[in-house]
């Protein structure tokens, strides 16, 4: 849906400075959910604001489903994308209510619609829309502000949602928490994301697709899966990280796909939603060799045993991890 | 169950404008009070023209300059914190500047030449002189409003009208305010010295009482226009903390 053809640009004007896109081409399927990753002057910042054309390029072409982006109007381009961004940007002096409803305002809809929509996106992020909806921005967690602050770009019902380092400000445990909303968000509406990150964990986390980023140019694109089992060079290697790849493979792979059918064990339990990176922690932790499984309403649904774990893991890596699949 | 609501009585704005109020109508019947303190004048009451009309004249003068200045200085701060008007943001501050420390009586002396005496020289150094502190507090306030916000406007489709109707011109308006707020006071107090070229303002009895040594005039015309000032200023306070946002 969206495709860089080319492009470069360079910040100033001397003709030594750096590029901070040197000729890259990117497709970004419909319903991605696309995170840029790269260390601080890679471009990944210039590319995502080049889709709402917040920067232009020297050279090269945007297209959207198709059409030079060059040639639309700009307003009407960003009315049709959200856009989320680090120091998030909440209007002060207006309401919860009001910040969230400015674009449907700007699209024109009816006041009933705009009241009915602040309310279902504030519920959709469990803020009460009574209690948090009339509050200003100062009143609010950073934690919250950024959730208004997703709501805020969601509100017209985009196209895309562009998202400049969302949660880089905010401390783990929230930072998670708004992961894990904004993957069920995509998985809800099946909506074109573009995160920028420098956080591979982030990226490994959300992606469907990562794009790896260095000095303005592509080092590689692919799944989670892909770059942590196939990277396409050193420097890829390097960035994801050699000594702890295992573990982050075990992160990327729920621990349904190794249960096994059996009743009940004298041991202690787990989600069945958490990651083998959860139940290896697990095993460690209460220095044990079985976990039993529990599905969302906390009844029994497996057994996982540690020699699997360690058996599939070998096998993955020994293989290149054919046939593991990638649970959400 | 009779519960009057006394709220009023602790109105400071309603008790200084009051205040004003008896003071210029009470000052032409002053006469046995400013005759026991100045014993030695012939004539220690003010009377060539009645207090309350000054007082208006004075307003008068204030408000049309005042208007002038905030409405020029609003324009000339919104155009140079635009991308077209940027490059002239240095000059203007710069010769805004210089207009504020040439002093209120130069500017009167040069623009009798060329206008002649009475109200149009007046409002020409007074509206001048009004507009550094309109000019700053736009500059100032568009600045402040922080990079984030703007960036999120933009980016989320506000045109360029919209992002300084909505955003920047309700963030900037406290600072805005105060600026209007400092160059109306000012005002006040320079429109005195605007009798020397022919207005009748609150300044007349000022200017008539230091040139034929009548210290009662000179007392007269400061008192009413500290007073005035005053009531202009509380009356800001009260708009300030209206239109302040971040309550």
């Amino acid at each position: 849906m969206i495709e860089f053809k080319n492009v470069s640009k360079t910040y100033g004007h001397t003709p030594d400075a750096p590029k901070a896109l040197d000729d890259v081409s990117l497709s970004i399927g419909r319903g991605e959910l696309v995170v840029l990753i790269g260390a601080s002057g890679s471009g990944k910042s210039t590319l995502l604001k080049m889709i709402n054309r917040m920067e232009q390029p020297d050279t090269g072409t945007l297209l959207l489903d198709g059409q030079d982006m060059a040639r639309m109007p700009v307003r009407e381009l960003r009315l049709r994308m959200g856009y989320v961004i680090q120091s998030v940007g909440l209007f002060p002096h207006w309401t919860v209510a009001r910040n969230i409803g400015v674009v449907p305002t700007m699209l024109g809809w009816s006041r009933e619609r705009i009241t009915a929509r602040v309310a279902e996106l504030l519920s959709l992020f469990d803020l009460d829309p009574a209690a948090y909806g009339p509050r200003y921005p100062h009143q609010l967690s950073g934690g919250q502000q950024q959730r208004v602050g997703v709501a805020r770009a969601l509100a017209g019902d985009p196209d895309v949602l562009l998202m400049d380092e969302p949660f880089g400000a905010l401390d783990p445990l929230i930072r998670a928490a708004l992961q894990d909303e904004v993957k069920r968000i995509h998985q809800a509406s099946g909506k074109t994301i573009v995160v920028v990150t420098h956080d591979i964990d982030e990226a490994l986390r959300l992606g469907t697709q990562i794009v790896l980023l260095e000095q303005g140019r592509i080092l590689q694109v692919g799944s989670p899966l892909a770059l942590l089992s196939q990277p396409a060079s050193e420097r890829v290697a390097d960035f994801v990280g050699r000594s702890d790849v295992g573990i982050k493979l075990l992160s990327l792979q729920g621990v349904g796909s190794l249960a096994r059918v059996g009743a009940p064990e004298n041991a202690p339990s787990l989600p069945i939603s958490a990651t083998l990176r959860e139940a290896v922690s697990a095993l460690a932790l209460h220095g044990c060799n079985r976990l039993n499984l529990l599905d969302v309403t906390g009844s029994h649904a497996g057994v996982l045993h540690a020699a699997d774990l360690f058996k599939h893991s070998r096998m993955g890596a020994q293989k290149g991890i054919e046939g593991s699949t990638h649970h959400a | 169950m009779l519960k009057l609501n006394h709220a009023w009585l602790g109105d400071k704005l309603l008790w200084a404008t009051l205040l004003l109020a008896a003071l210029v109508v009470s000052l032409p019947h002053s006469e046995p009070l400013f005759a026991s303190l100045f014993p030695q004048l012939e004539r220690p009451v003010y009377l060539q023209e009645p207090f309350t009309q000054l007082l208006w004249q004075h307003l008068l003068l204030v408000a049309v300059s005042a208007a002038a200045s905030v409405l020029l200085g609003t324009l000339a701060g919104i155009w140079v914190t635009r991308p077209s008007g940027r490059a002239f943001r240095p000059t203007l501050e710069t010769l805004v500047s210089m207009g504020q420390t040439l002093p209120p009586v130069a500017v009167l002396a040069l623009a009798v030449p060329a206008v002649g005496f009475g109200e149009l020289p007046a409002l020409i150094a007074l509206s001048l002189y009004g507009l550094l502190p309109v000019v700053q507090g736009t500059i100032t306030g568009i600045q402040a409003v922080p990079g984030s916000v703007i960036q999120a406007a933009s980016g989320m489709g506000l045109s360029p009208w919209q992002r300084l109707y909505q955003v920047e011109g309700p963030l900037a308006l406290p600072v805005w305010l105060s600026g209007v707020r400092t160059s109306v006071i000012i005002n006040i107090g320079t429109a005195a010295i605007a009798s020397t070229v022919g207005a009748k303002t609150l300044g007349s009895p000022i200017i008539v009482g230091l040139s034929g040594f009548n210290t009662a005039y000179v007392l007269q015309g400061a008192v009413v226009v500290g007073m005035l000032a005053v009531v202009v200023d509380m009356g800001f306070e009260r708009v300030a903390r209206r239109v302040d946002w971040a309550r």
